[in-house]
Formats: structure tokens, sequence, C-alpha cells
């Protein structure tokens, strides 16, 4: 017999040395959320900097009153999916106030960030047509292409002209084409030059399609995403968001203005297959939707803040993932081993960041990656900084 | 253009990937024994695909796990009228 799992032993191998080297990185238990930014974990408060907790919205008094009104009028959880078992009000309601909020005629809302990619990916592609991803893209959106079963081209990254080389290579007179970018890249914090990707759509026949869960709420005068802080809205035909980062819940959705947009909730098998989101995550992405609307200084504080670290860490000499400010400021490590001890010093120091390491970073980069908070108070910042310095820079 | 002519420049190609230095042939199988992750072989695909001046989607990649596969995928793409 062939064991199924024996695959996983180098995976279980390099698990071990990391446990060996001290805490579980990739499993740290938080017992107790104090704020956005702390947590008591053992018997020690942390500074969190690796949530996505953009806007500091998971404690905002309106949210929590709304997802408990929520779950006393609507109970626990929908039983089944939206096709099966029918809408609640509210999902209308949510994906209506993101329609506007995005300023797109049309929304889908999934129950989770990972599934609004897998089932708009599978949605708008099938087998007759192309996807050109991006090398850099998450994992979500590679899981999404292999769905739809369409031919899969990667192009380098960022690289508006090795997408041009690309596409000119194609032979595919048959099928649609979809382009697929990143607004804010998760690992290293980098956004996609919008501008040169969507002049390109002048030159080749394409879609185009930006991810923005790390830039929703984050980027563009009105928080809507990469093509807001652009100017180039029109130029992208569909976006893909989550509400687990800037709105402080749990979900995904996607949105464009295509007079058949409506027709993938009958074409896309993650949207059909699972069950809809629980009352309160709908009701808590609405209140949030509402503040982050209402409240544009947040995002203010979160570019405050991410100038603060990001300039902090570059005056020490750490080489940064991006030269560009960014809420996601990635720290280049030299190699696993140094990054793991280096991970376990911060946490020891009272800082939890994310350990990231091949395959899931791109060009096999080791990274100590901080997420940055409209909630962070200055004084955060700087006792981050202050850790880095003794820990890393050091 | 055969597989013979093109086995070289594959094996030349995973140079940066093969930091062991261990011996190169058409019944080498990429991923798993030069221990390259799912990542490093799509950069590595891109490589082959730019140096040929061919597309390799990735839905290929999977079945092409040798460097014998890699050649002839490449020989039927250059061969193309």
């Amino acid at each position: 017999m062939v064991d199924l799992l024996e695959k996983h032993r180098g995976i279980a191998d390099r698990f071990q040395r990391m446990l060996d080297m001290g805490v579980n990185a990739l499993g740290v238990t938080n017992d107790q959320m104090i704020s956005p930014t702390r947590a008591i974990v053992g018997n020690r408060e942390i500074i969190l900097a690796g949530t996505n907790n953009y806007m500091g919205i998971t404690f905002e008094p309106s949210v929590i009153a709304a997802g408990q009104k929520a779950l006393a009028e609507f109970g626990t959880g929908t039983t089944g999916s939206r096709i099966a078992n029918g809408s609640f009000a509210m999902h209308k309601e949510l994906e209506k106030s993101l329609a506007k909020f995005l300023g797109l005629k049309h929304c889908i809302v999934f129950t989770t960030g990972y599934q609004a990619n897998l089932g708009m990916l599978s949605g708008l592609a099938g087998p007759k047509d192309t996807i050109y991803l991006d090398a850099d893209s998450h994992s979500s959106i590679y899981d999404g292409c292999t769905l739809s079963g369409a031919k899969l081209v990667r192009f380098r990254h960022n690289d508006a002209a090795d997408l041009d080389k690309r596409m000119a290579r194609d032979d595919n007179t048959e099928g649609g084409k979809l382009v697929v970018l990143e607004g804010i890249y998760s690992m290293l914090g980098d956004r996609a030059p919008l501008a040169d990707f969507v002049a390109l759509k002048k030159k080749h026949d394409f879609q185009l399609l930006v991810d923005d869960a790390h830039s929703f709420g984050v980027l563009g005068p009105h928080g809507r995403g990469l093509g807001d802080e652009a100017g180039l809205e029109d130029g992208v035909d569909f976006v893909i968001g989550t509400f687990s980062k800037s709105v402080g819940a749990i979900g995904g959705f996607g949105a464009g203005n295509h007079p058949l947009f409506e027709t993938l909730r009958y074409a896309m098998r993650p949207y059909m297959f699972t069950a809809s989101s629980s009352p309160a995550s709908i009701a808590t992405s609405l209140a949030a939707l509402e503040v982050l609307a209402k409240e544009p200084e947040r995002r203010q504080r979160l570019w405050d803040n991410s100038k603060r670290l990001f300039d902090g860490f570059r005056a020490l000499g750490l080489e940064t993932g991006t030269d560009v400010v960014s809420p996601v400021v990635a720290v280049k490590m030299p190699d696993e081993l140094t990054t793991i001890a280096k991970w376990n010093a911060l946490f020891e120091a009272g800082v939890y960041v994310n350990m990231a390491v091949p395959p899931g970073t791109p060009n096999r980069l080791c990274l100590l990656r901080c997420s940055v908070s409209a909630a962070h108070t200055p004084e955060e910042i700087d006792r981050i900084i202050t850790i880095f310095k003794d820990v890393v820079a050091a | 253009m055969t597989e013979a002519d093109i086995i070289p420049t594959i094996c030349n190609l995973l140079g940066p990937y093969n930091p062991e230095h261990k011996p190169l042939n058409a019944d080498t199988d990429i991923p798993a024994e030069l221990n390259i992750d799912s990542v490093g072989v799509l950069d590595f695909i891109m490589e082959v695909e730019d140096h040929f001046d061919i597309e390799i989607p990735m839905n290929v990649v999977s079945e092409t796990r040798t460097v014998g596969d890699l050649a002839r995928y490449v020989a039927t793409q250059k061969n193309r009228v």
C-alpha cells in the first residue's frame, strides 16, 4: 500500500525544524484580543503587526452592534447556498451597498475572499479562453485559474512589456483573454503599474481583472482600490475584493459593469455549491463599509503609519520588499533559518509579524512581513521599529 | 530542431536551479531530482519560453516532468508550421 500522506514527509520535516527553533510561527494562538493591534498570547501582550487589519475596524462599536443585532434577528447561519436556500435581504443589501461604494453596476458577494477568486476566475474564463496572470499572483488566483480550465500563461511580475510579448506569441483566436493583476501584492507590498497594462488593451483584445484584496479601502481617494488611485477605473473590467482585511470581517466580492455579470451567479461553482455568508458576517461587512465611506481619515492614518514604519526600517538599513511606501512592509532576510530565528526573537520581544518563506513568496525570498493598521498608534509603530532595530538590524 | 538539439540548452537553462551540480540528462525529473518547488519550476519554464520564443502554458507544465518531456514539447512548438 502506498501511504497517501508519505508524500508530505518533506513538509513535516521542514515544519519540525521550525518547531525545534522555537514557537510555531505558522500557528500562533491569540488567547485574547485586546484591540485591533494588541493580543494576549500565553501570558504576554503582543503588538500585532501582521494581521492585514488595515483599517483597524474589528473593534468598531457600531460594527460590533450590527453583528450582534443580525445574530439575534437572523440567527447564527444560513445553512446553505443562496442558490438552494435563497438569500437573506442583507446579502442583497450588501451587494447594493458595495456596488455603490465601487461606482459599479453589479456586485456578487462570496463566503470568503479565496472563494471570490475561485468563483470569479472560473466563471469568467473557460477551456477555450486564455488567462494571463502575473507571476507573483496570490495562490487563490492560481487556484481559480486552474479551476477555470483555461489556458494559463504567466507573465513576469509587474511587466507589461513581458505581457505584450507573451500575448503576441498567442495563437488562440477562438477564445477570450483575461489579464489578472493585483492592486497591492500581498508579500512585497508593491502595486501593479495599472496604466501600463490598461494601455495594452489598445493593442491586444482582452478584459482586465484587478484583485484588490489588499488595496480595497486602502488605495485611491475613495478607497476603491488600484483603479481609483490610478484614475483608471474605466480600464478595469472586473474587480475582486475581500472582507477579511480592510472590512474586518470575512467574505469576498466580485464586481463589474458587464450586462451579463449577474449570470455569473449560475456559472460559478464556488458560489453555487457552498453555504452563503453568515448573518453576522454580512451585517458587520455592511456596517464596516459605512464606516469606511464616512471616515476617510482612517485611510490617512494608515498611510501615515505605513510611512512611519517604512521610513523607520529604511533608516535602520533594512532591505524592504518595495521602494515605495505601502501598508505591507516586508523585510528581506538572507535565508530560511535566519528568518525563523529572527521571527522568534521578534515574537519574544513582543511583536507579531508574518514569517513568509518559499514557495509562498516570489523569487524564493524569505521575509519578515509586517502589515500596518490605521489603529496602530505612533508609539506602537515606533516600538515595532525599535524591536526590529534590536533584533533584526543588530 | 530536434529533441537532441534542445536537451543541452534546457540543461544549461537549469543551471541556476541546480546549485549542487547534479548530472542532467533527458531522464532527469526536474522538480523531484533538483528539488525545485512549484514556483521555481514555473520560473524556469519562463526562461525556456523566452529562450525559444515559444509559449508553454502552465497547463502543460504538470505533464512535462523530465528534461526529455520538455524538449519534446519545445521541439513540437518550434517545428509547427
